[in-house]
């Protein structure tokens, strides 16, 4: 398969360009959420419109009523979004929690996917506890409780979770806190009792929940996949998560990227437009270069991942690493380039600074991703 | 089973017949590489064996049509015989400045005449080419070249020098620039091909920094370039004093070479070999490797992606020098790496533990990458102006 969109991978990214163009753009989205303090830090409206044009079923089977589409196309929106700075429940709702659904039983895939398809419902993922992305240990508790379950515990970074019909939250239901197995996924509704949110504004406007479980009574129905089982889907929607990051870091990138070679054309100081300094051009041309690698490394992921390929876990890692290299780089690069203007409030290019920290952080950073790789190289 | 599949099948059973198992073993040095031509020697029978098996089915050369000397296979098919090259780890049967760079140049310019000849020659590991670019004045700046060719009617007579010719001692022909009109700085440059045994030709070696002498200085005093070699043969590619657009389109598929896109060594993770040599890691460095294992196995994908698109032309045509850029900047760091975690062992320059000093040789010649075929600063000017489109760039 050669790395690049196919025919109609290209005819969805030309029509995801535009539609994020127009209606998830920066003013019509982000500042126009962030200055009215919105509680749920995105819009619903748009979220319909993103039913409408088929992306939240994009990843769901065609026999549940989805597209039956791959992360190569998830991997599509998700760069436009990006490069938009479209705040959206997009990766949290059609790619992890979609991931984790796929995994369901009939029920559970009848309850939640038709409300996620239609744009109606979004969803969230209750994974890290604490400030750093640590999935290897969950001490989030499920106890057996008559038919069903008791939850208790805390989780952190759940993205736009008080906004949430519905939280797959990965609990321990057997072993110690950082065995591999002993894990399952529930699926805790909204009204669930006991389930309490301290929602909180991040660096990027967007909003995010600490979560606390106090004795949660969940019905038997609410587990995704097996009982104990559930580090296999929770790994599921680790690799589609990070590759679905990817995507949007490369957005980011592109887009800080964009402006900031577009400001060395317009601005002039000592006479000449200072993209005439060869001091800035070499450094916009090393951009450049590794903007486009980490697109590489990003498509390349999503397609092993779509082709069941053994290796989609460490390209994942990879990929979520070197787009954080790179996005890390675009912004840094950009606000530096644009000077004082670059600080203000008032310019976009301080806000892909805040959006690229926060997808830093999501589902691991460079660090911990480099430190995997390593792991998973055998050293 | 898919057209594309069975290829993949009938390549995997063609290798595992062809390919003798020393071949599959990673190059250790010059000795392993064969570069054909004239006075062309095998280090052992494997490599005769793999060489010929390959020539016989057009695979020094698989893209290439095949009255030409190749297979004539499609990107879709080249792309399966790399990849099944790559997964049992075959070495090219035959290397040479006549694939990676004259060929593609006579594929685009060269009349049917000249593909017919100097193809099938490069093809077969007849002839062995050498590059003849710059000269002691004329570095990155090379369009300031001065070697000139004084118009005699049916042929030229050629003087001046060229410098940092690769492999100038051991090459049967040269593709050379060489200047025909004084007057036109652009338009006054004509790239032709002649032989270096011929009256006139002089080379001398010089040393590297690593220790060896790959590359020359070459003289060219009173040389005579006959205008063609037969009917529809000229000696240059291109137009007279057209030569600079030949010369930069070969410029292109040099540093696509150089920048190792094609996988293999160039773009490969080192974190766990390292490891393997020696014993613990420090914890910084292993972090370093880590750090460059992402960098590299990205740029794996970055190679694979810019070959399927050149292939079908998708590619940015400057493309090529940010992929020189990155792979050779890449490949300093990979070789500055292996020095750290070889230690005192690396340092030995003639030890047979180090089969002759090969990782600190190795280290040495990886710092020419970024300066052979176009510094990286002038990699760096040429995306900032044709890509990114900054001005005055
Ligand atoms: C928080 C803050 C507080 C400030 N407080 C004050 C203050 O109290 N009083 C005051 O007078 N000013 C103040 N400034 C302004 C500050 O001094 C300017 O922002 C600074 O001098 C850069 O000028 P500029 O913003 O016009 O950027 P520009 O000069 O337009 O620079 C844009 C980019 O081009 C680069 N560049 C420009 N020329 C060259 C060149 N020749 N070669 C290579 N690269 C070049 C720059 O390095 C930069 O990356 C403040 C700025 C900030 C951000
Ligand atoms: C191992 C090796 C093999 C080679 N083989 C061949 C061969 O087979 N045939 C052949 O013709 N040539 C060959 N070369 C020559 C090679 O192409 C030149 O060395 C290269 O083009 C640089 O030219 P220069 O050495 O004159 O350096 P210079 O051009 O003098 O450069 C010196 C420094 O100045 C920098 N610089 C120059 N111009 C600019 C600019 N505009 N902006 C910013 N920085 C600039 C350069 O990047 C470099 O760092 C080989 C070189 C090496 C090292």
């Amino acid at each position: 398969m050669p790395l690049y969109y196919d025919e109609d991978q290209a005819m969805l990214a030309e029509s995801a360009q535009q539609f994020m163009a127009e209606e998830g753009a920066i003013a019509k989205q982000l500042r126009h959420w962030r200055d009215r303090d919105c509680k749920d830090g995105f819009g619903h409206g748009l979220w319909k419109q993103f039913a409408e044009m088929g992306f939240t079923g994009m990843l769901v089977d065609e026999d549940d009523g989805g597209l039956g589409m791959g992360h190569v196309e998830a991997g599509i929106v998700l760069e436009q979004i990006g490069r938009n700075l479209t705040p959206s429940p997009f990766l949290s709702s059609s790619v992890l929690a979609a991931t984790a659904l796929k995994h369901g039983s009939d029920d559970v895939r009848g309850r939640w996917l038709p409300g996620l398809i239609e744009g109606e419902k979004v969803y969230s993922v209750a994974i890290d506890e604490g400030a750093k992305h640590r999935p290897e240990t969950i001490a989030c508790k499920a106890e057996k409780s008559g038919n069903g379950f008791r939850l208790s515990g805390k989780k952190d970074f759940v993205v736009y979770g008080a906004s949430s019909e519905m939280i797959v939250v990965a609990a321990r239901t057997s072993g110690s806190d950082s065995d591999a197995d002993g894990i399952t996924l529930f699926a805790v509704p909204q009204d669930a009792s006991g389930m309490s949110h301290d929602s909180v504004r991040l660096v990027d406007s967007s909003m995010a929940s600490h979560v606390t479980f106090d004795g949660v009574e969940l019905d038997g129905d609410a587990v995704i996949g097996e009982v104990d089982g559930g580090r296999e889907v929770l790994n599921a929607m680790l690799m589609a998560g990070r590759v679905g990051a990817a995507a949007e870091g490369v957005g980011v990138a592109q887009g800080a990227m964009d402006m900031t070679v577009d400001y060395l054309k317009q601005r002039k100081q000592f006479g000449k437009l200072i993209g005439e300094f060869q001091a800035l051009q070499h450094r916009a041309a090393h951009l450049y270069s590794e903007v486009e690698i980490a697109r590489a490394v990003t498509i390349k992921a999503a397609q092993l991942l779509d082709g069941g390929s053994e290796k989609a876990d460490l390209m994942a890692s990879v990929a979520k690493a070197k787009v954080a290299k790179a996005a890390g780089l675009a912004v840094k690069e950009g606000v530096q380039m644009h000077g004082g203007i670059g600080m203000t409030d008032e310019y976009d290019i301080g806000l892909y600074m805040k959006r690229d920290r926060a997808l830093q952080e999501f589902l691991g950073d460079q660090y911990y991703h480099a430190g995997r790789v390593a792991e998973m190289s055998g050293y | 089973m898919s057209d594309l599949e069975s290829f993949r099948a009938e390549t995997r059973e063609w290798l595992e017949a062809n390919c003798p198992p020393e071949m599959r073993e990673a190059v250790r040095d010059e000795g392993d590489v064969y570069w054909g031509g004239r006075n062309a020697k095998f280090k052992n029978d494997a490599q005769k064996a793999w060489f010929e098996a390959c020539r016989d089915k057009g695979y020094t050369v698989p893209e290439w049509p095949k009255e030409y000397g190749g297979a004539g296979l499609n990107p879709a098919e080249g792309k399966i015989l790399r990849q099944e090259m790559a997964r049992i780890g075959a070495r090219p049967p035959l290397s040479s400045f006549g694939i990676w760079m004259l060929g593609p140049a006579l594929l685009h310019f060269g009349t049917e005449g000249q593909k017919q000849r100097f193809l099938n020659e490069i093809a077969n590991g007849e002839i062995r080419w050498c590059q003849g670019y710059s000269e002691p004045g004329s570095g990155s700046d090379l369009v300031s070249m001065q070697t000139f060719g004084e118009d005699k009617g049916d042929h030229w007579i050629v003087n001046g020098q060229k410098i940092w010719t690769s492999y100038a001692d051991e090459a049967d022909w040269i593709f050379c620039l060489v200047r025909t009109d004084k007057q036109n700085k652009y338009q006054g440059i004509t790239f032709m091909l002649f032989d270096m045994a011929g009256e006139g030709v002089s080379t001398k070696p010089i040393k590297l920094i690593s220790g060896n002498s790959p590359f020359c200085e070459t003289f060219f005093d009173d040389v005579k370039v006959p205008k063609s070699y037969g009917e529809d043969i000229p000696a240059y590619v291109g137009e007279i004093n057209r030569g600079w657009d030949v010369a930069k389109y070969l410029l292109g598929h040099e540093r696509e070479m150089i920048s190792g896109a094609g996988g293999g060594d160039r773009t490969a993770a080192i974190g766990a070999a390292m490891k393997r040599n020696a014993g613990e890691l420090d914890p910084v460095l292993r972090a370093e490797l880590a750090q460059f294992d992402v960098d590299a196995l990205s740029y794996a994908a970055m190679g694979e992606k810019f070959l399927d698109e050149l292939k079908v032309g998708k590619a940015h045509p400057a493309q090529p020098n940010m992929m020189k850029y990155v792979g050779t900047e890449l490949n300093k760091r990979r070789h500055e790496l292996m020095m750290a975690a070889g230690g005192s062992r690396a340092l030995e320059w003639e030890s047979e533990e180090t089969s002759g000093g090969k990782p600190s040789r190795n280290w040495l010649r990886t710092k020419a990458n970024s300066i052979e075929g176009g510094t990286s600063e002038v990699m760096l000017n040429v995306i900032s102006k044709r890509i990114l489109d900054l001005p005055g760039a």
